[in-house]
């Protein structure tokens, strides 16, 4: 076993990764369709477990350098790593068998933190070792790593306690000269990196840009509201990508340059879908407000004597006819949870002749693709998941669109109105189905604070309830039928 | 390769030459990657991201070759680098294994009609 880890040669290590990224492209091919996708997410975890167990010979061997110290045992070592490995398996596998669906964001934005810590935490033990000896590309890989694993890690947990909505993050939070703090906090990042990397031995130099990375990671993310948590993590993944990537071109590490690019590229790609369906820049997002501007009409003025309020009677009588229903979910059904009530609905309709659909906008919920992720658990077929392009075409056809939890991504102002702070966001077209049920509390404004002249069309009847009681009060008038 | 005589000038030829063929691995790879990311539909979007994550955590295997002999040091010269390793594969492996993991459970979940 000894002879085997000293003398296997460095070719073969190479090759595993090398087998190990090919894995993780046929993966993310597997991705692609849900048939094959659970077979792909098992490719990317064996690549991932390829990588690591060929990363513990070259472990040995570094034990047995001429830089190691005689009295400890190389194999102690590789016990405490196996030990941490356990310890963390089992913690990771806890968490992802016990969340529910609907809080799968912050899950996420957690995980993705997890990874950041992990950067700050290995740059810094290999500082404390090695920091003197350190040639140029370690010092670079040390200090980056420090830089970009920090502010992932507090990027990632303030995103994490605006999607559990703890009250002190609830609000994006601004006070003067933000963008100057940000701006200085930067640049005083950049300068201390550009120190580090000439000055490989100073300990106090990472520490400290560990500390202003972990400053600027909450400054950056905490002024950016809730509804925009999904590109914020996105771009967090995308940076997480990049991190390791550039980790892979110091070390000359083809897997870790491959996967970096891999993960780089979703990231990025998502980010752009998700500000491409809001119809706003990546800089709006990360750097602007939103907010209702000067010039859009006062909820009094839209809603005053126009709307009409429904109860779940009324409701079932309309379903009864309905031979196309559409429905719309938003971020406030996972509120609610009220996913399997709604799909118990679908059911009973479908089972009674009526055709149903849902209607999923790609910025519905708090991550791209929420949604559908919890309609999957509810049981909903997911080939009764509808894109916008795919769905919109057909609400002239529609009888009844449900929307619940639902609100700026069907705010028809956003055709109407150019100045309207969502003008040009595409939407969904509910308002052209020929009667619009929405399910919602109250009339409040959704995240871009704006009054939703739906509510008010002739062809819209208001369901004020609690998303889930609603359905399921609307189930029972149906079976009294 | 030139023990003696010029030294620092081969092994920057050669920093180079890697350096070229790393950026090579890295521009093809983001080709790949725009490829067959665009083309996975919003419906696993979801997972793709809690997926792509797991992956990221890569570089647990990149910072273990690079903290090689640091790791090796874990245990004598000070508890401080000892601790830190430590956390760092802990945190690493939850990234790790919560991704992959809850991404199975996810994809498990998204059936066709039947």
């Amino acid at each position: 076993m000894k002879d085997f880890l000293l003398n296997i040669d460095r070719s073969y290590l190479t090759l595993a990764y090398l087998l190990a990224a090919v894995l993780f492209i046929f993966g993310l091919k597997g991705l692609c369709r849900p048939k094959t996708a659970v077979r792909g997410n098992l490719l990317n975890a064996l690549g991932m477990l390829i990588a690591v167990l060929a990363t513990v010979p070259l472990m040995y061997r570094e034990g047995h350098g001429p830089t190691a110290d005689p009295n400890i045992s190389p194999l102690s070592t590789i016990g405490l790593v196996v030990a941490a490995v356990l310890i963390g398996s089992v913690i990771g596998a806890f968490c992802a068998l016990k969340i529910r669906m609907t809080a799968m964001p912050q899950m996420v934005a957690l995980l993705n933190g997890f990874g950041g810590g992990a950067s700050v935490l290995v740059a810094g033990a290999e500082q404390l070792a090695n920091g003197k000896a350190a040639d140029f590309d370690v010092a670079v890989a040390i200090f980056a790593s420090g830089l970009i694993g920090a502010v992932t890690f507090w990027g990632s947990l303030v995103a994490f306690a605006k999607l559990e909505e703890y009250k002190a993050f609830k609000k994006p939070f601004f006070y003067p000269g933000l963008k100057t703090i940000n701006a200085l906090l930067g640049l005083a990042a950049v300068a201390l990196l550009i120190y580090g990397i000439t000055h490989p031995g100073e300990t106090g130099a990472y520490w400290g840009l560990v500390a202003l990375a972990s400053v600027l990671g909450l400054t950056l993310v905490n002024p950016i509201g809730g509804a925009d948590m999904p590109v914020v993590i996105a771009l967090l993944n995308s940076y997480s990508g990049l991190a390791a990537a550039s980790t892979g071109f110091v070390l000359g590490n083809s897997v870790l340059i491959i996967a970096g690019a891999l993960v780089g590229a979703s990231g990025v790609i998502l980010t752009q879908i998700m500000c491409k369906a809001m119809n706003r820049s990546m800089t709006n997002v990360l750097f602007g407000t939103m907010g209702p501007s000067a010039g859009s009409a006062s909820a009094d003025d839209v809603y005053a004597g126009k709307v009409k309020a429904t109860t779940a009677d009324e409701v079932a009588m309309m379903l009864d006819g309905a031979r196309r229903v559409v429905v719309v979910p938003g971020y406030g059904m996972a509120v609610a949870q009220a996913q399997h009530a709604v799909s118990e609905l679908a059911q009973y309709l479908e089972s009674k002749g009526v055709e149903v659909d849902f209607a999923i906008h790609p910025v519905a919920g708090r991550m791209p693709g929420h949604m559908n992720v919890l309609l999957a658990e509810a049981e909903v077929p997911y080939d009764k998941l509808k894109e916008m392009d795919e769905v919109n075409p057909t609400f002239s056809q529609t009888d009844v669109a449900i929307v619940i939890g639902a609100n700026d991504v069907v705010n028809p102002v956003a055709r109407t109105d150019p100045h309207s702070p969502i003008a040009g966001m595409p939407i969904l077209d509910v308002d052209k189905a020929r009667t619009v049920v929405v399910v919602k509390r109250s009339l409040s404004p959704g995240f871009a604070g704006i009054p939703n002249p739906l509510f008010a069309a002739d062809n819209t009847l208001m369901y004020f309830s609690d998303g889930k009681k609603a359905i399921l009060d609307l189930l029972a008038a149906l079976k009294e039928q | 390769m030139g023990a003696t005589f010029g030294r620092g000038f081969t092994r920057e030829i050669r920093t180079m030459d890697n350096f070229i063929v790393n950026l090579s691995i890295f521009v093809l790879a983001c080709f790949v990657g725009y490829e067959i990311i665009t083309k996975i539909p919003p419906l696993l979007h979801t997972p793709l991201m809690s997926g792509s994550n797991a992956i990221s955590g890569i570089t647990l295997v990149g910072s273990l070759v690079a903290a090689g002999s640091g790791f090796v040091a874990l245990l004598s010269r000070e508890g401080a680098i000892s601790v830190l390793g430590f956390l760092a594969v802990l945190f690493a492996t939850i990234n790790v294994v919560g991704g992959f993991l809850v991404t199975d459970r996810m994809l498990g979940m998204f059936k066709k009609k039947d």
